[in-house]
């Protein structure tokens, strides 16, 4: 009786092992095919991140948009952190104005080009009012005003093939990158007001990429270089950011 | 005396083969046990590391700054700012991978609870046990822990109960209610409790409900005998 019930436990437990294999396969499988595997998907912590990643791209409908408020929600006073570059390059824009800056478009686009800040304020101009958190724990809201980068990417003409968009900061330290759902969202902006003036030089004047439906640190400050890609590989080290090196998350909608 | 208040107490006990052959706590009570003790411990610890890059709190939406500290706060933990990020960003990791494994093994535990007897018949407290005299009795603990060596008594019961359908569910939601990605689509999730910031400390409040369950559970484990009862829930069996 009790071997029966070994071998029935036996052959139970070894269908359901080939089964959650089989299933496991298939998951990675489906998931690579829809875009739902991070960067950092390696290592102790991979599983959790792909985890999260999948189950907030599979939730979210690629216009789910971050929670909005109204202007006497605005914070009075708002918070910062890091001040902007003290290079030459920086001092030598900020002195004549941001009049000879340029954003650099890249990569798998029809029609590379580089914006001055009148091109980009030729655009059509949005405005929203949404919460930052910093993943340190504060927080706070404010009216962003500038262009959408998907009105800027699709008049360079993003490629069909393009899986991610890269922004590199002034600062050259300072990189990142989205996912094209992400990137084509309505509320991702490339933000050259704040609060009804020009966005505060330590706010990241004059271009700051704002990501709302992800924490504060992927909203990089100073961008004026982006790069569309199908790979992350042979960008820094291939993990889509510099976060992931220093334990963050590449994925920051947690 | 106190021997003949024993004798109806040993007369009730299950007979021993019974005892052998229906172990105390099911396999999968005790898996998800251990699974969820040790990812809960790694979410406190990883949850201590990230909160010390900012350990003050809020009410409403937003709050605060690390450099300025500006910004009427709700209250501040005598804790310094500890910004290495070789803390703070591993911790992160952690965080996540962990509340992963203890959201989904406690998912499997209540599928579990509710389709086998496991609920109705361990946890929820009989009516007639549900006498504050009873329940003063435990709290006071004037009754002894053998009596429960079979079975969990009044206060175990309502205990558990809380953590498992109170604390644990209120984590989750109020860790989803900082999620700016997670709100955008269920925004109540964080407007419920006034906003992003309420949401984080009312998830701290809760871990040290929480961190105060697991220290008398602890001393109530210690009370009955450490060993015999760690034992129990590794396999399964009450020490004879």
């Amino acid at each position: 009786m009790s071997e029966l019930i070994t071998r029935r436990k036996l052959i139970t437990t070894g269908l359901a092992t080939a089964a959650g294999l089989a299933g496991v396969a298939a998951a990675a499988t489906i998931a690579d095919r829809y875009g739902f595997i991070p960067p950092d998907h390696r290592g102790i912590f991979g599983a959790g991140e792909t985890l999260t990643y999948a189950a907030q791209r599979i939730l979210m409908s690629r216009h789910s948009m971050a929670r909005e408020f109204s202007r006497s929600e605005i914070s009075k006073v708002v918070p910062v952190n890091g001040k902007h570059p003290q290079t030459d390059e920086y001092q030598r824009l900020l002195a004549g104005g941001f009049a000879d800056w340029k954003l650099t478009i890249d990569g798998l686009v029809a029609r590379p080009a580089s914006f001055s800040l009148a091109d980009l304020k030729r655009l059509p101009a949005y405005t929203q009012i949404t919460h930052q958190a910093c993943e340190e724990g504060w927080s706070f809201i404010a009216e962003w005003k500038g262009v959408r980068l998907s009105d800027v990417l699709n008049a360079v003409g993003i490629a069909p093939q393009a899986k991610w968009v890269f922004y590199i900061s002034i600062d050259k330290d300072w990189w990142d990158s989205i996912d094209v759902p992400d990137a084509m969202h309505p509320q991702t902006f490339l933000a050259f007001g704040m609060n009804g003036q020009e966005i505060p030089l330590d706010h990241g004047a004059p271009i700051r990429l704002r990501v709302p439906r992800q924490l504060g640190y992927k909203s990089v400050k100073f961008v004026n270089h982006i790069t569309v890609t199908d790979t992350m590989k042979g960008i820094g080290d291939g993990l889509g950011s510099g976060s992931p090196s220093a334990g963050y998350s590449w994925y920051a909608g947690i | 005396m106190a021997e003949s208040v024993q004798l109806p107490d040993l007369a009730v006990r299950p007979a021993a083969a019974e005892v052998s052959d229906a172990p105390r706590h099911s396999a999968i009570v005790r898996v998800t046990h251990w699974i969820t003790a040790v990812s809960a411990f790694a979410l406190l610890i990883s949850g201590i590391a990230i909160l010390l890059a900012h350990p003050r709190f809020y009410w409403g939406e937003t709050g605060g700054a690390s450099g300025s500290r500006v910004g009427p706060s709700l209250f501040d933990l005598p804790l310094p700012f500890v910004l290495n990020t070789p803390i703070r960003g591993p911790g992160r990791y952690l965080h996540f991978f962990s509340a992963w494994i203890c959201v989904l093994t406690g998912l499997f535990y209540l599928l579990y609870g509710f389709f086998s007897a496991h609920f109705r018949s361990n946890l929820l407290p009989a009516k007639k046990d549900l006498s504050w005299r009873l329940i003063s009795d435990h709290l006071r603990l004037r009754r002894s822990p053998a009596e429960d060596a079979h079975s969990y008594n009044v206060v175990q019961r309502l205990s558990y109960l809380v953590v498992i359908f109170v604390l644990f569910p209120l984590l989750i939601w109020t860790g989803l209610g900082m999620s700016p990605a997670v709100t955008s689509v269920f925004p109540w999730l964080a407007t419920t409790f006034g906003g992003q910031q309420s949401a984080r400390t009312i998830h701290f409040f809760l871990t040290i409900a929480v961190v105060a369950f697991v220290l008398v559970h602890l001393f109530m484990v210690y009370r009955a005998g450490f060993l015999g009862r760690v034992w129990t829930m590794i396999t399964g069996r009450t020490p004879r």
